[in-house]
C-alpha cells in the first residue's frame, strides 16, 4: 500500500475535498478497509461520476485495482477485476465476438463503478441496467471479510451493492454475462426532429423497434421548436453487413485525442458558444439517414474522442442534472425544458432517453419513463432553478441520478428513493459503523 | 457537506447575533432546506430572537454559549460545534465598535477592542483551521472591514484590530491551500447594523442583506477576498495610495 493526500473532485470539477489516496492490490483491500480512520474509506474508479460519490473529505479514497480480464469465449462470461475499465473490456472482448451488455456514454468507467452506479445505456428499455447482467461479485465488507454475493447468494446485499455507490463495501471482482455481436459496427438511423411531441412519439416507437435509442436536444430552442433534436437509433451490424460495406468489422475503439490543455480560462462555455454549438450540431445532422455503419466509439461514446473535455468549463466547473420522469407524468417533460429555456441557462448536448422498468437495485436510478440529462455551467443563479426543477421532478414521481448528482438535498434524495430506508437497513447490517463513507453519503445522510 | 453550487448543510455562526451573520444564515436557509445552524453567542434575548427567526425559515438551530474574550474556551467550543456533523461554513462575525474618540483615550475601551476583534478572532481561527483541515473541507468566512485597509484618524482603533484580523485570515487562507479548506475574507464598508446605529451613513453605505448575498456568492465561488460593495475595492485602493500629506488633510 502507498498513500498520499490529494484534492479530489468529480467529473464536473465542483466542491473539491481532500482525502488520502490509498493504492492497494487485490490482496490487501481488506487491510486498507480495516485500517481506515474515523472518516472512513470509499473506492474510486476513473472519477467519471459528476459529483461527490468518489470523494471522502478527510478520509481515505481507494484507487482502482489493476485491470484483469478472464473471458470465456464460448459462453461470453467474463470475470474481471473491479478496476478494469469498460474501454479495456471492450478492446479485449470485441475481437472475440463479445460486447458489454450495457455501456454508458463513456467507456472510461471501471467495472466496479458501473456496478456501484448501476449504469444504464441506450438499451435500457430493452436490456435493463448494468446490474441485471452481473452474475456475481466479490465484495470486501467493513469487517474486512471478502464474500461472494449474487442474486442467489445474499441477494439483499447484492442488490444494495448494485447502485449502492460503493457504500456497502469494495467490489474487487465481478462476473458479467457479455452480449454476442457479429461485428464491431452499429447500423444507425439518424433523423432530425423539429419539436418535442414528434420526438416523444418517435422514441416511444423506438422502444419496440430499436435496441439502442437516444436523442440530443437543443435546450435553447423555445416555442414551437421546443424539443428540437437529433434522434439516433441503432442495431449491431451483422457480419454480412460489415463485409458488404468492405469493413472487416473487427475494429476496436481508439484512444482519445489529448487536445484540451490542463487549464482553460473560465467563460469559454457560455450562452453564445453553446447556442452556436447546438445550431451546428443540429444542422450537420442528416434529415433522415438510414443504414449508416458506425464504429462502437462513434455511436456509443462520441465524447470519449476528446480526453478531458470537462476542463472546457474552466475552474468553476459544471453540474450534470439528470432526472427521470415516469411515463404517467411525461407531460412534465416540456415544463422542465421550458423552465430551463426561459431562464436562459445554456446546456449543450442535453440527452433524452427512454428507460425501461425499475430494477431490483435499492438505489438504482431507472424508472420506466423518460430521462433527461443536461450539462449546465456552475453559475450564480443555477441553484434556485435546479431547486424548482427538483420539486417538479419529485411531484411527478421522478428522481435524480446519483452518479450525476452533485447538489441535491438529503430530503430530495429520500423523497425520490423510497427504498433508501431498506438500503440503510442493509448498511446497518454489514457496516454499522459506517466505515464506507463518501462526501455524497454525508450530503445525502446515507 | 457543501454542494456543487456552494450551498452548505451546516453553518456555524461565531457572534451569532451579528446582523450580518444573521442575514447570511437567512440567505442560506432560504436555499438549503433543513439547513443546520449552530449559533455561538452570548445567551439572551438577541440570541433567542436569532433562533426564532431562523427556525421560522425551516432551519434547525442549535445554540452554544460564546464569549469572544474567553479565549481558553474557544477550542472546546469549536469541537462541540462539530461534534455531531461537519461544519461546512464557519462565519467569524463577532466584533465591537465603540466610541472612537473614547477608544484611543480610554484604556479599557482600547483593550476591549483589541481583545474581541483581534485576539478573539485569532483565538477562534486556530481551532477552526484545525477543524477544517481534519474534515478535508470547509469554508471559514472572516468578517473584516475596509477600516483595516489603511488606519484613518476617525476610527484607527477599530481599524487596527480589523487590520490585524484581516492579515491573520488572509494568511490562514494561504496556509490552508491544498487542504480542501478555504478562507473567504469579507471587507464591507459602512453597513447599517445595530453596531453602527446612530452613526451617519458613510459613502457607499450598505445593508446586511447585501453583505450576506456577497458572502453566499463568495463561498459558492471560492473567492479569497470579497469587497462589499464591489466598488469599495477601488475606493480603498485610492485611499491607500494617497500621499500622507494629502491623506492627513482629508476628513477621513
Amino acid at each position: 500500500m502507498s498513500d498520499d493526500d490529494r484534492l479530489l473532485t468529480g467529473w464536473g470539477g465542483t466542491a473539491p475535498s481532500r482525502a488520502r489516496a490509498v493504492t492497494a492490490c487485490v490482496h490487501d483491500v481488506a487491510d486498507a478497509v480495516t485500517a481506515a480512520g474515523p472518516r472512513g474509506i470509499i473506492a474510486r474508479g476513473l472519477g467519471r461520476s459528476y459529483g461527490d460519490p468518489a470523494q471522502n473529505a478527510g478520509g481515505d479514497v481507494l484507487a482502482p485495482l489493476p485491470s484483469r480480464i478472464d473471458l470465456d469465449e464460448g459462453t461470453g462470461i467474463v470475470r474481471a477485476s473491479a478496476g478494469t475499465s469498460l474501454h479495456e473490456l471492450i478492446r479485449a472482448a470485441l475481437p472475440r465476438g463479445w460486447f458489454v451488455p450495457v455501456t454508458p456514454g463513456t467507456r472510461y468507467v471501471t467495472l466496479g463503478g458501473a456496478i456501484a452506479a448501476d449504469v444504464h445505456g441506450k438499451n435500457h428499455h430493452r436490456d435493463g441496467g448494468f446490474g441485471a447482467h452481473v452474475r456475481e461479485l466479490r465484495l470486501v465488507t467493513a469487517d474486512g471479510s471478502e464474500r461472494t454475493v449474487s442474486p442467489e447468494q445474499d441477494a439483499e446485499l447484492f442488490w444494495a451493492t448494485v447502485g449502492g455507490m460503493g457504500l456497502t463495501g469494495v467490489i474487487t471482482e465481478a462476473t458479467v454475462a457479455m452480449m454476442p455481436v457479429e461485428s464491431s459496427l452499429v447500423r444507425v438511423h439518424t433523423r432530425r426532429i423539429d419539436d418535442l411531441a414528434t420526438l416523444m412519439t418517435a422514441m416511444r416507437e423506438a422502444d419496440r423497434a430499436a435496441t439502442y435509442s437516444v436523442a440530443w436536444i437543443d435546450t435553447l430552442a423555445r416555442g414551437r421548436h421546443l424539443g428540437r433534436s437529433v434522434l439516433t437509433t441503432g442495431e449491431h451490424a451483422t457480419a454480412t453487413e460489415a463485409r458488404a460495406a468492405g469493413r472487416s468489422g473487427a475494429g476496436v475503439p481508439r484512444e482519445p485525442l489529448r487536445v484540451v490543455p490542463p487549464r482553460v480560462p473560465g467563460g469559454l462555455v457560455n450562452r453564445a458558444s453553446i447556442r452556436a454549438f447546438n445550431e451546428l450540431w443540429f444542422r450537420r445532422a442528416p434529415r433522415d439517414r438510414r443504414g449508416e455503419l458506425q464504429g462502437i466509439g462513434q455511436f456509443f461514446h462520441p465524447l470519449d474522442g476528446i480526453a478531458d473535455w470537462n476542463r472546457l468549463y474552466g475552474s468553476a466547473g459544471f453540474v450534470q442534472y439528470q432526472l427521470v420522469l415516469p411515463d404517467r407524468s411525461e407531460d412534465v417533460l416540456p415544463v422542465v425544458l421550458e423552465r430551463v429555456a426561459e431562464r436562459g441557462h445554456p446546456s449543450f448536448l442535453s440527452v433524452l432517453k427512454r428507460l425501461g422498468d425499475e430494477g431490483p437495485g435499492l438505489l438504482s436510478f431507472p424508472l420506466r419513463g423518460w430521462t433527461l440529462a443536461m450539462d449546465l455551467p456552475a453559475g450564480r443563479d443555477l441553484e434556485p432553478l435546479l431547486r424548482e426543477l427538483d420539486e417538479l421532478v419529485l411531484s411527478a414521481g421522478g428522481r435524480h441520478y446519483l452518479a450525476k448528482d452533485a447538489r441535491m438535498s438529503a430530503h430530495t434524495f429520500d423523497a425520490g428513493y423510497p427504498r433508501a430506508a431498506a438500503f440503510r437497513r442493509v448498511r446497518d447490517r454489514v457496516d454499522p459503523d459506517r466505515v464506507f463513507c463518501s462526501d455524497l453519503a454525508r450530503r445525502l445522510e446515507l | 457537506m457543501i454542494n456543487a453550487l456552494g450551498r452548505p448543510q451546516h453553518v456555524l455562526l461565531l457572534g451569532g447575533t451579528s446582523d450580518i451573520a444573521r442575514a447570511a444564515a437567512r440567505a442560506w436557509a432560504r436555499e438549503s432546506e433543513g439547513l443546520r445552524v449552530t449559533l455561538a453567542a452570548r445567551p439572551g434575548g438577541g440570541r433567542d430572537a436569532a433562533v426564532a427567526e431562523l427556525e421560522a425559515l425551516g432551519a434547525r438551530v442549535a445554540v452554544l454559549d460564546f464569549d469572544a474574550e474567553d479565549t481558553a474556551g474557544h477550542p472546546e467550543l469549536v469541537r462541540r460545534a462539530a461534534a455531531e456533523r461537519d461544519v461546512d461554513v464557519a462565519v467569524v462575525a463577532f466584533g465591537v465598535l465603540g466610541d472612537e474618540e473614547q477608544a484611543w483615550q480610554d484604556h479599557d475601551s482600547a483593550v476591549e477592542h483589541a481583545r474581541v476583534n483581534y485576539v478573539g478572532a485569532v483565538s477562534v481561527g486556530v481551532p477552526l483551521a484545525e477543524l477544517v483541515r481534519r474534515q478535508g473541507h470547509g469554508v471559514i468566512v472572516a468578517l473584516s472591514s475596509v477600516a483595516g485597509e489603511r488606519a484613518r484618524r476617525s476610527n484607527f482603533v477599530y481599524g487596527s484590530t480589523k487590520a490585524g484580523m484581516d492579515a491573520f485570515y488572509v494568511g490562514l487562507g494561504l496556509a490552508l491551500r491544498g487542504t480542501g479548506a478555504h478562507v473567504v475574507v469579507v471587507r464591507p464598508g459602512h453597513v447599517r447594523t445595530k453596531m453602527t446605529a446612530g452613526r451617519a451613513d458613510a459613502p457607499l453605505a450598505t445593508d446586511p442583506e447585501v453583505v450576506a448575498a456577497a458572502i453566499v456568492d463568495g463561498v459558492a465561488r471560492r473567492r479569497d477576498i470579497v469587497w462589499v460593495p464591489g466598488a469599495m475595492r477601488g475606493v480603498m485602493s485610492a485611499i491607500r495610495h494617497l500621499p500622507r500629506p494629502v491623506f492627513r488633510r482629508l476628513p477621513l
